[in-house]
């Protein structure tokens, strides 16, 4: 599939998944590779504390929205915490003079605890007004960590639950129009090739599509292991110039057979995924390196780039 | 204090905490099991939903009250999985007046909101269960594997967290009338509440009305309990133990529930890190020298191998040593990486083995 059409595809990317799949490394990475097809993309972070930012060389990103340069050029990045939204929203809804002082007084938190999900709401109210007035191209958002995205992405219903009527029932109308419509928005997730990460994406995926109503896009895989090419510990000998020492073809070994046993495991979490969502798969490769930075966000562009041209066409 | 399994056997809570994808919740029946190899009685909470653990002890259903894992152990084992609602349900039952309050609050909905869905009830409930536990007197050890959160506080403030709804001034005003005082005052939060209920709806602002008019009465037996709970939290009954994992990200986190724990004056019994890739001393900058050199296939490829491993793994132990000096008086337990998750109590045996084994623990 040409990335082009795959990044004109929806308006709004959600990116979701478990902590310590790379979900935040993935955003950037979409974030990157829907610039580089000639988009304009807003980046969202809404989890309070910001890291995709400093993964494309910027400092974090507040709430007002700033544009990145160079790995990040063509991209703009803000956060969008619920507390800030909630304060916004009210002062949107007559309670300017007043909103601060609410929020201190702790009538706030009396309106969000009777309204569960009222502060996802208004997270995904303000990704909806920026969607509607067009403020890029793209919007990708790195939703929340943990088990919060299905909370998250539930935040709609749950409100239209509670409010029956006011602004924030239509509120809640509004965002479930958005979320349902896969030409304004669709959530792509992201996992690792391990057994519990996958059975989780396995869960989730059917719960984003049955119960929430959301289409998907691919999943992306993170942390692939890349094949090397005549790896086979056993045929590691100590050669006669006597140039390695025995601990280092040890060391050598050891790590061919690791790499091996991780490899192996991989491939059967992966056919595993396969067999059992039927979802196409973009697949990032493990980079050996501490820190992802600038540079390595451009190579995973490059590895999702070419995973979106292998794509079929319809999906 | 030597090693984790002085605090196996030794304390009476351990909390695992930590984020999520660690292995927390492996790590917190393993600790249970290893404290029932040991002899005593140990219980373990989950929060986790999956059925994974449920499997792991070779049980049918965890539930909310604990389910007796039968095993060559002499100690006791049993989990339980943490149910928030009917916990908090129980909650209310045992502070209300009578029946007929306990029934008032049950059926209201905004109660219902806060028992299934608002933030920081499941951490809530985790520690009442905690206590429940605790109270009981019928196991040596409780072991509770808490929510995957980003803020270490959540748990800690959990206790607190009905006292301080209670505590607020809108439910002092809505109070104010039926205890006879502060007329004027309620007239002021009823205009506030009408504009509330013109952007939220009236049958919200309705409900939590009634619902803190419920609960009138039981605002002192909540606190008590709260500080009760805090108590033995921050003494030494209780041990917290921090689940990370090597990744320089999730040791970022784990530094900062570090400094919370810290600030809020509890302390850290024992630092468990998973995942450990398995240590070469051959240096990354050696085998990429080999790697250029002119070998044989195997080797190249083979050095290939050791230069990403070392790669990645290099900074591990650095950035460990670097989060132990944070700590004080902490035990440091290394997990190695395995070849696959937990499925059975041989598997649970092999990680309970692994954290009371001390050279695994002792770092050099």
């Amino acid at each position: 599939m040409d990335p082009g059409s795959f990044f004109a595809s929806s308006r709004v990317l959600i990116v979701a998944g478990k902590g310590g799949v790379g979900k935040t490394a993935a955003a950037a990475t979409i974030a990157v590779a829907a610039a580089r097809t000639g988009r304009s993309v807003l980046l969202i972070e809404v989890s309070g504390r910001t890291s995709a930012a400093p993964m494309l060389g910027a400092e974090p990103q507040g709430y007002e929205q700033t544009d990145l340069v160079g790995t990040g050029a063509g991209i703009s990045c803000r956060s969008l915490t619920p507390d800030q939204a909630l304060v916004e929203w009210l002062s949107d809804h007559g309670f300017k003079r007043v909103a601060k002082r609410m929020a201190k007084s702790g009538v706030l938190e009396v309106v969000a605890t009777a309204t569960p999900g009222i502060k996802d709401l208004l997270v995904l109210g303000k990704i909806k007004q920026l969607e509607t007035a067009r403020a890029a191209d793209l919007i990708v958002v790195d939703a929340p960590a943990a088990g919060h995205a299905l909370g998250f992405l539930r935040s709609p219903a749950g409100v239209l639950d509670t409010a029956r009527t006011g602004t924030i029932h239509r509120q809640a109308v509004e965002a479930m129009a958005l979320l349902s419509d896969p030409e304004r928005c669709r959530v792509m997730l992201v996992s690792i090739p391990e057994e519990t990460p996958i059975n989780e994406l396995i869960e989730t995926s059917f719960a984003v599509e049955d119960e929430v109503g959301i289409s998907l896009g691919p999943v992306i895989v993170n942390a692939i292991l890349p094949e090397i090419d005549g790896l086979d510990p056993e045929k590691v000998r100590r050669p006669h110039s006597r140039s390695i020492t025995d601990s280092e073809v040890r060391d050598m070994c050891a790590a061919a057979a690791f790499r091996l046993e991780r490899s192996a495991l991989q491939k059967a979490q992966l056919l595993r995924l396969a067999a059992q969502l039927p979802l196409p798969q973009i697949r990032l490769p493990q980079l050996f390196v501490p820190h992802l930075g600038p540079d390595q966000i451009e190579q995973l562009a490059d590895s999702m780039l070419s995973g979106i041209e292998s794509l079929e066409g319809d999906s | 204090m030597t090693g984790y399994n002085d605090l196996i056997e030794g304390r009476e809570v351990v909390v695992c905490c930590g984020t999520g994808g660690v292995g927390k919740t492996t790590t917190a029946a393993a600790t249970a099991l290893a404290a029932a190899n040991a002899g005593r009685s140990a219980v373990v909470v989950t929060i986790d939903p999956a059925r994974r653990l449920a499997d792991a002890l070779g049980i049918d259903e965890l539930d909310n009250t604990p389910r007796i894992v039968e095993g060559p152990w002499p100690g006791r084992l049993a989990a339980l999985m943490l149910d928030t609602k009917s916990t908090f349900d129980d909650v209310v039952r045992r502070n209300a007046a009578d029946d007929d309050q306990a029934e008032r609050i049950l059926a209201n909905r905004f109660y219902r909101n806060i028992s299934t869905t608002l933030s920081g009830t499941q951490d809530y409930m985790a520690v009442e269960k905690l206590k429940e536990l605790y109270d009981s007197s019928e196991w040596d050890l409780v072991v509770v594997d808490t929510p995957p959160t980003r803020d270490a506080l959540a748990f800690l403030d959990a206790p607190l967290l009905l006292a301080r709804l209670l505590d607020n001034p809108i439910y002092r005003m809505l109070t104010a009338p039926s205890r006879g005082v502060f007329k004027a005052v309620n007239s002021a939060a009823q205009t506030m509440l009408r504009r509330l209920a013109r952007v939220v709806g009236a049958e919200v602002v309705d409900e939590a009305v009634a619902f803190f008019q419920s609960f009138e009465g039981m605002e002192e037996g909540f606190r008590a309990r709260a500080m009760a709970t805090l108590d033995l939290l921050a003494d030494d009954r209780t041990a917290f133990v921090l689940v990370a994992s090597p990744r320089s990200d999730t040791l970022d986190e784990a530094r900062y529930f570090l400094d919370k724990l810290d600030s809020s004056g509890l302390s850290v019994g024992a630092v468990v890190v998973n995942r450990m890739m398995p240590t070469m001393s051959t240096a990354p900058a050696r085998s990429r020298q080999i790697q250029g050199g002119r070998h044989r296939k195997p080797i190249a490829a083979a050095a290939q191998a050791l230069t990403e491993h070392t790669s990645v793994a290099e900074g591990d132990d650095d950035r460990i040593i670097e989060l132990m000096s944070d700590v004080e008086n902490a035990i440091l337990v290394k997990v190695p990486l395995l070849p696959s998750d937990v499925h059975d109590i041989d598997g649970l045996n092999q990680i309970a083995e692994l954290l009371g084994d001390d050279s695994g623990g002792v770092f050099v």
